[in-house]
């Protein structure tokens, strides 16, 4: 293949990883940004998004759509427990602390995963079919055009919901100034569960709609989580067009970086970008605010 | 002024107490296959002190102490095994190499906080991972690295389990003890002030920053020194030993003994390298109990066992006294 | 002794301080009041190093000390305490102030590690020097509390105490008058009249204008960023602006 080729191949390929990323990296922001938390099992609830739908439409042999939407609505119902049970007691404690409960809560979600679904990979069939597209020379799956699609949607959705209704509104709120909120009436411990319940949702639906193309097993979540949380650092935990910035940018740079270079170094490469925005730019490539000293 | 040489003198006392408990385990258990596990035990207490110091004192958080741990066990066995080079040099090498990198990476790594630390040591963590995985000609890749020589002093050659017990053994009760002394001294206040109050402790003229990368530096040393321990005791090496999931074991250990107390480190070190032990069948379901500890303690118990079991004693043991009926209040 | 120039602060679109300069003289109160928002702690923390001016200048003792950290500046003499006080609540009180002596003694890592027996010497010098601080603030027999535990008038004192410890040559007070009553503070009153007595310079944020008055020598007031005035007590009291801008407050 020509070199433009290539390069198309890769970026087009980096443009679909980049934009599950971004989904993951939403569901950091929006949870980062109704409690402060840095939720170290968001990307568990990505790998239960692909587990559930297999287990629905393989195990139990339910019509694909249906597997997917029980699977988001499973997922989401483990968020919100999560959060009910182990975030929301301990909610004023030393962000220290919250790191811990939600690193026990990752490797919770995950050890439960390995004991029903075991340790192997497997593939989730695509959604309409194994032929491939082509373009200006470049291979792109039918699965690629519903990665992009729906992520769209999810994202116009989710601008539409923080900006223009007053649940999203409120949840914005509720990051500026807890206390405010709860003078106005904002009812803030629903808003955390509220977040917790978007983030699953977006992160479950990242999981299915990845999982045809690169498989899923009991342990995709941590690096999932990891380069998601690398595009949302990236868009300053804006929770907006920052970070979907942020995650094509790594999902891009990745792919060009694997192909071009080496694909043993694939996952480092996210995790180098993410030292080089914390040690540089902690702020994110996107983000505002004056960094003060104190 | 008494009382500081009755909180030192205490302080020894403890030591002793424990030094002479951990030099006559192996007899009392007539050498079995126990004193095996106990090597490990020994091995990640050193891991568990050196990650408690960090976070347990100073309050930083870091996912990715077992980078030096696999550095320190990789430097040491690729200098023995494929350099032949003296596993005393080598070990010394190790520490010195991961003290520099850890003092280097220190600077910009710690002037993050909180989340954004967790992540980046995770980063660090795992980057580490994959190269060791990576540069096959060095490391062996993963199917790993043998034929790493068993350490030696004067012909006595360390390899049986009792003889590593004791050397092991040894590097430990000296990690708990330079450790205890250095949490309780000048060094160790400012620590344990900019944990509390960092801005308090810059006003008082407390270097936080230079402090910071200091302990994280000792930190990284005594995670080597345990690394190149574990190369000569087990002559293989692989990077599954020195991935993501041993970093958090190291936290579920610090955790469950205890933020802050040497001696629950050991503890949290014991139970869980000897739980899985004894629990053969039930070794698929650790990392489960991890996330399941991690998060009780947590929410239950933040002192970790160490504060919380006497805690609980007395708490039932008060209920039991007044003989009234129990009344759930946590 | 402390000499502000010309400081202006800008955070994004709000001005806290603008223009402002005036002079702190050695072994002096002097006191810093004003309605609030008028910028005194933004002052303070641009003195003691936690944030940097947009502009300005910030000289002690002659030399130019704009932008140097609070550990450099702790060094040289200077400390402060915080509004809503700053103590290590894990540690207890004695041990507070024991880092209090940080820059008064030296052991370091490899020392302190090793028990050498300079630094088991030092300890004990450490631990002598903190109960004489505690005695001084008036709080000896709360040693061995935790800090965490104190009612608030006494961690008051104890972060005076604390400050004390660094041998300072200039101690900045933000608002340790809030949250005292009375007899709190006229025990705080006497408490800083002692400070200066030993010869330390003291500059005071304070919103109670009775202990501003009885015991500053020297007042700067200022108003919305802005300085308004300067000058004794009784200037300040009779001072036109002063009273306007002050009109509905106590």
């Amino acid at each position: 293949m020509e070199l433009f080729e290539q390069l198309l191949q890769y970026t087009l390929s980096g443009l679909s990883t980049g934009a599950i990323y971004a989904l993951i990296g939403l569901g950091f922001a929006i949870i980062y940004n109704s409690t402060s938390i840095i939720n170290f099992a968001q990307g568990e609830f990505v790998m239960l998004g692909g587990m559930l739908t297999l287990f629905f439409h393989i195990t139990l042999g339910l019509y694909l759509p249906l597997a997917v939407v029980l699977a988001v609505v499973v997922a989401t119902a483990v968020g919100a427990l999560f959060e009910r049970l182990a975030i929301s007691p301990l909610k004023d404690a030393e962000p220290i602390i919250l790191v811990i409960i939600t690193i026990g809560g990752s490797i919770l979600i995950r050890g439960v995963a390995m004991l029903l679904w075991g340790k192997d990979t497997h593939a989730l069939p695509m959604f309409s079919g194994n032929e491939p597209i082509i373009l200006m020379g470049a291979a792109m799956m039918p699965q690629n055009l519903w990665i992009f699609g729906i992520t769209l949607i999810i994202i116009t959705a989710n601008r539409f919901f923080f900006h223009h209704s007053i649940s999203g509104k409120a949840m914005r709120a509720c990051s500026v100034n807890r206390i405010a909120s709860r003078l106005v009436g904002i009812d803030v411990k629903r808003m955390m569960l509220f977040s917790f319940v978007i983030s699953s949702a977006m992160g479950a639906a990242a999981g299915i709609i990845i999982a045809p193309l690169t498989m899923t097993s009991y342990d995709v979540g941590v690096m999932l989580g990891l380069k998601g949380f690398c595009a949302a650092i990236i868009g300053g935990m804006s929770g907006g067009m920052g970070t979907v910035a942020g995650g094509l940018i790594v999902g891009v740079l990745e792919s060009l970086g694997a192909g071009l270079i080496s694909s043993g170094y694939k996952d480092a490469i996210a995790f180098i970008i993410l030292l080089i925005i914390l040690f540089i730019r902690p702020q994110g490539l996107f983000g505002k605010g004056e960094a003060e000293r104190v | 002024m008494k009382f500081l040489e009755g909180s030192m003198k205490q302080e020894l006392a403890k030591f002793f107490v424990f030094a002479a408990a951990v030099f006559t385990a192996p007899v009392f258990f007539k050498g079995g296959y126990i004193v095996n596990v106990l090597v490990f035990v020994g091995i990640y207490t050193i891991l568990a002190v050196a990650l408690n110091l960090l976070l347990g004192l100073a309050g930083q958080i870091s996912l990715g102490q077992a980078a030096f741990f696999g550095l320190g066990a990789y430097i040491s066995g690729v200098l023995t095994a494929t350099h032949a080079a003296n596993p005393w040099v080598a070990m010394v090498i190790a520490a010195i190499a991961v003290g520099i990198i850890a003092f280097v990476l220190g600077f910009p790594i710690l002037k993050l906080k909180g989340h954004y630390l967790a992540m980046a040591t995770l980063g660090m963590g795992i980057i580490v991972y994959i190269i060791f995985n990576e540069t096959v000609d060095i490391t062996g890749g993963p199917s790993g690295l043998s034929g790493i020589p068993n350490l030696s002093i004067c012909g006595i050659i360390f390899n049986t389990d009792m003889k590593n017990y004791y050397l092991v053994w040894s590097f430990a009760m000296a990690t708990i003890l330079l450790s205890v002394n250095l949490s309780a001294s000048r060094i160790g206040r400012a620590l344990r002030a900019l944990h509390d109050s960092e801005v308090a402790a810059r006003i008082l003229g407390v270097n936080v920053r230079l402090l910071k990368v200091q302990i994280f530096t000792i930190s990284g040393i005594f995670s080597a020194l345990a690394g190149s321990l574990y190369a000569h005791t087990v002559q293989f090496i692989s990077p599954a030993s020195f991935g993501f999931n041993v970093s958090i074991e190291l936290l579920t250990m610090v955790i469950i003994g205890g933020l802050g107390s040497i001696y629950g480190s050991f503890l949290g070190a014991a139970i869980l390298t000897l739980l899985p032990e004894l629990f053969r069948t039930f070794q698929d379901y650790d990392i489960v109990v991890y996330g399941i500890v991690l998060i009780v303690i947590t929410m239950f118990m933040p002192g970790g066992l160490v504060r919380g079991v006497p805690l609980l004693a007395r708490f039932l043991l008060a209920k039991v006294k007044s003989g009234l009926p129990s009344e759930k209040r946590v | 002794m402390l000499r502000i120039e010309d400081m202006t602060k800008i955070f994004g679109g709000l001005t806290a301080l603008q223009g402002v300069s005036f002079s702190i003289s050695a072994g002096e109160i002097t006191g810093i009041i004003g309605p609030n928002g008028a910028g005194k702690t933004t002052l303070f923390n641009i003195v003691t190093g936690i944030y940097d001016p947009t502009s300005g200048k910030v000289y002690y003792d002659g030399k130019d000390i704009t932008g140097f950290p609070p550990e450099k500046l702790a060094r040289l003499g200077m400390v402060r305490t915080f509004q809503g006080i700053e103590l290590f609540g894990q540690m207890t009180v004695l041990e507070n102030v024991m880092v209090g002596l940080h820059t008064r003694s030296q052991s370091g890592i490899i020392a302190s590690a090793l028990k050498l027996p300079a630094h088991l010497r030092e300890e004990r010098h450490i631990r002598e020097r903190a109960i004489s601080w505690l005695e001084f603030a008036g709080i000896a027999e709360l040693a061995h509390l935790k800090a965490a535990n104190l009612p608030f008038g006494k961690g008051r004192l104890l972060e005076i105490a604390r400050a004390m410890a660094i041998e300072p040559r200039i101690i900045l007070l933000d608002e340790p008058a809030a949250g005292l009553n009375s007899r709190e503070t006229s025990d705080l009153a006497l408490l800083i009249t002692r400070i200066k007595d030993s010869g330390i310079t003291v500059a005071l944020v304070e919103h109670d204008m009775e202990l501003v008055m009885e015991i500053c020598s020297r007042i700067v007031v200022l108003n919305l960023g802005h300085k308004l005035a300067e000058g004794t007590p009784r200037q300040i009291q009779e001072d036109e602006q002063v009273i306007t801008a002050y009109l509905g407050e106590g």
